[in-house]
């Protein structure tokens, strides 16, 4: 079975965010990148599935040279091959999801993954706009997946709840925590990840259909109000929840 | 000018964040000086349908045919899109939640259009509609414009207020005819937990982190939310750890909340949940380290032990809401 991962390389949680001197984007002086979470997950499950049916697993990246670090530890994962579509990073979802399509087509895979969402623009669209592109149903947060003869059950997360979702293959499935807890490189995979080769081609161009104009952040809070200490403190909190904000 | 909203239901009511999506659909057409009309798709959807005029939708389209009680993303877009053209709607607003965000980018790829998700908040400078969201979990905020001449908005719930005027729109039925095809992906069963509500929906969220020293000491904080109606959530350190599920987590790699609301007890505040929870209206923070980062953007802090804080806070609630 031939399993694809889109992932995608994102400034880590614990980065404090600051705004560009343009006002568009991140000022990424000091800011660490990290494989995104989600497609880390992903990752894990395309691996499960090779495990158990055989095939080879393809991780595929769009986005500036950057990314090669994190292709490099999908391929330290055991991941069998990488694609790096090249671009220079700044594409809507809509163009990143362009791209990718044009690609997975080529690659023809029974299972496509992505993470649920990336935790830098956070739009959850690039898996499902995939899926459409591509023509294929998709399940978004995922939390179990179970592959049988060209079908996939799936148990997906809803606000409160869950749903069970019955998929035909071709699919694309986006992840979610919880689906499963994935491996750490060892150390003969990352020495083996040195020497897989990454392929590198352009990315198929897309227009784009969102424009940022201008991105800030966002309202201060008023820096914290200590109102008192120890459970004495209970009655003023209930007075203020009640009196100020009118919440109770 | 015509915007459509499309309305979601569960058990034969619209959703909080549907009625919340209507509203902020008629307050944008009053700004643009625009037409309003509503979607609800599904099997069984007509008799409600008119509900929708409570958020200030004067015409629905019924959706409603047998065939679509299998619930399927890909059938679902399908019926958006075909309405949508029919209408010869330019903006499409839907509620961001795992449905809306399950269908607005199909809905996207069919019309050409760019999608904007899960915007706080949407405003017209120079006659174009501007749309803002979080991005990095909220650490930051883009105003964004979509450029294609179809433009798809979906909204996070909680934020946009819902008007109840009591009115009923006009319903107008119609059918989309499905191919087999339609339903590549479809939902077979739905489990709901019943009683407390989830964090993303919750208008009170009270939220346990390391300092509660032991997943058995979850009862404390599941009393205050059971007296509160709230929902429970956890800091990623306490979901990690195995004490709680991961769909409580709060944070930048859980749910990013803002209810009225938001009760954090032995929480420190890592960056990552800080972004996640930030945009609360109030927020009451309880930990034994004054120099917690909590602190800063608490709006009512209390310095000191929760074990001896929470059983207390939740007693005298009891006795202020009488229960």
């Amino acid at each position: 079975m031939k399993v694809a991962v889109c992932i995608n390389h994102v400034p880590d949680t614990e980065t404090k965010v600051k705004v560009s001197t343009d006002n568009t984007t991140i000022d990424r002086a000091g800011v660490n990148f990290m494989l995104s979470p989600y497609d880390e997950i992903a990752i894990e499950e395309a691996l499960r599935i090779r495990e158990k049916f055989k095939g080879e697993v393809v991780v595929i990246s769009l986005g500036p040279d950057a990314h090669k670090e994190t292709l490099r530890k999908a391929l330290a994962m055991g991941a069998d091959k990488a694609v790096l579509l090249k671009d220079d990073g700044t594409r809507d979802s809509y163009g990143v999801a362009a791209g990718l399509a044009a690609e997975l087509k080529a690659i023809a895979p029974e299972v496509i993954l992505f993470g649920k969402q990336s935790i830098d623009y956070d739009n959850a669209q690039v898996g499902t706009l995939v899926a459409e592109l591509l023509g294929m149903p998709s399940v978004a947060v995922v939390v179990k997946l179970e592959l049988q003869e060209g079908k996939a059950l799936c148990e997906r997360e809803i606000e409160g709840g869950h749903e069970v979702v019955e998929a035909t293959l071709p699919a694309v499935f986006m992840a979610q925590k919880g689906l499963n807890e994935p491996r750490y490189p060892s150390l003969k995979g990352i020495m083996a990840a040195k020497t897989k080769p990454i392929e590198e081609k352009p990315a198929a161009s897309a227009e784009a259909r969102v424009r940022t104009v201008r991105m800030k952040k966002p309202p201060a809070k008023s820096s914290g109000r200590i109102i008192g200490n120890d459970k004495a403190a209970v009655p003023e909190l209930l007075r203020l929840l009640h009196e100020e904000a009118k919440v109770l | 000018m015509k915007i459509l909203v499309v309305a979601e239901h569960r058990d034969s009511r619209f959703k909080k964040a549907a009625l919340e999506a209507a509203t902020a659909a008629r307050t944008l057409a009053d700004t643009l000086g625009a037409e309003l009309v509503g979607l609800v798709a599904g099997s069984g959807v007509a008799p409600f349908a008119g509900d929708l005029g409570a958020g200030g939708v004067r015409t629905v389209v019924a959706v409603d045919q047998p065939d679509l009680a299998r619930h399927s993303n890909t059938a679902l877009a399908k019926v958006i899109a075909a309405v949508a053209a029919q209408e010869k709607a330019d903006i499409i607003l839907l509620p961001a939640t795992q449905t809306g965000k399950d269908l607005a980018p199909r809905v996207a790829a069919k019309l050409n259009a760019g999608l904007a998700a899960d915007c706080v908040a949407l405003t017209v400078e120079n006659g174009e509609v501007i749309a803002t969201r979080p991005v990095y979990a909220g650490k930051a905020l883009v105003d964004v414009a979509v450029t294609t001449p179809v433009k798809i908005f979906t909204l996070r719930p909680n934020v946009f207020t819902a008007s109840s005027s009591g009115e009923t729109a006009q319903v107008e039925q119609r059918t989309v005819p499905m191919e087999p095809s339609d339903f590549g992906a479809v939902v077979t069963a739905t489990r709901v937990a019943s009683g407390r509500p989830d964090v993303a929906e919750a208008d009170v969220i009270v939220s346990g982190g390391r300092g509660m020293k032991g997943p058995e000491h979850f009862a404390l904080i599941e009393q205050l939310a059971e007296v509160l109606g709230a929902a429970v959530g956890a800091s990623r350190a306490v979901v990690d750890a195995g004490w709680r599920p991961h769909t409580e987590q709060v944070g930048q790699t859980g749910k990013t909340v803002s209810p009225t609301l938001y009760i954090a007890c032995g929480i420190s505040g890592a960056v990552q949940h800080l972004a996640g929870m930030s945009s609360s209206r109030y927020i009451v923070a309880i930990n034994k380290d004054k120099d917690a980062p909590i602190f800063q953007v608490a709006d009512y802090g209390i310095v000191g032990d929760v074990f001896e804080i929470l059983p207390e806070l939740t007693r005298q609630l009891k006795q202020t809401l009488g229960k």
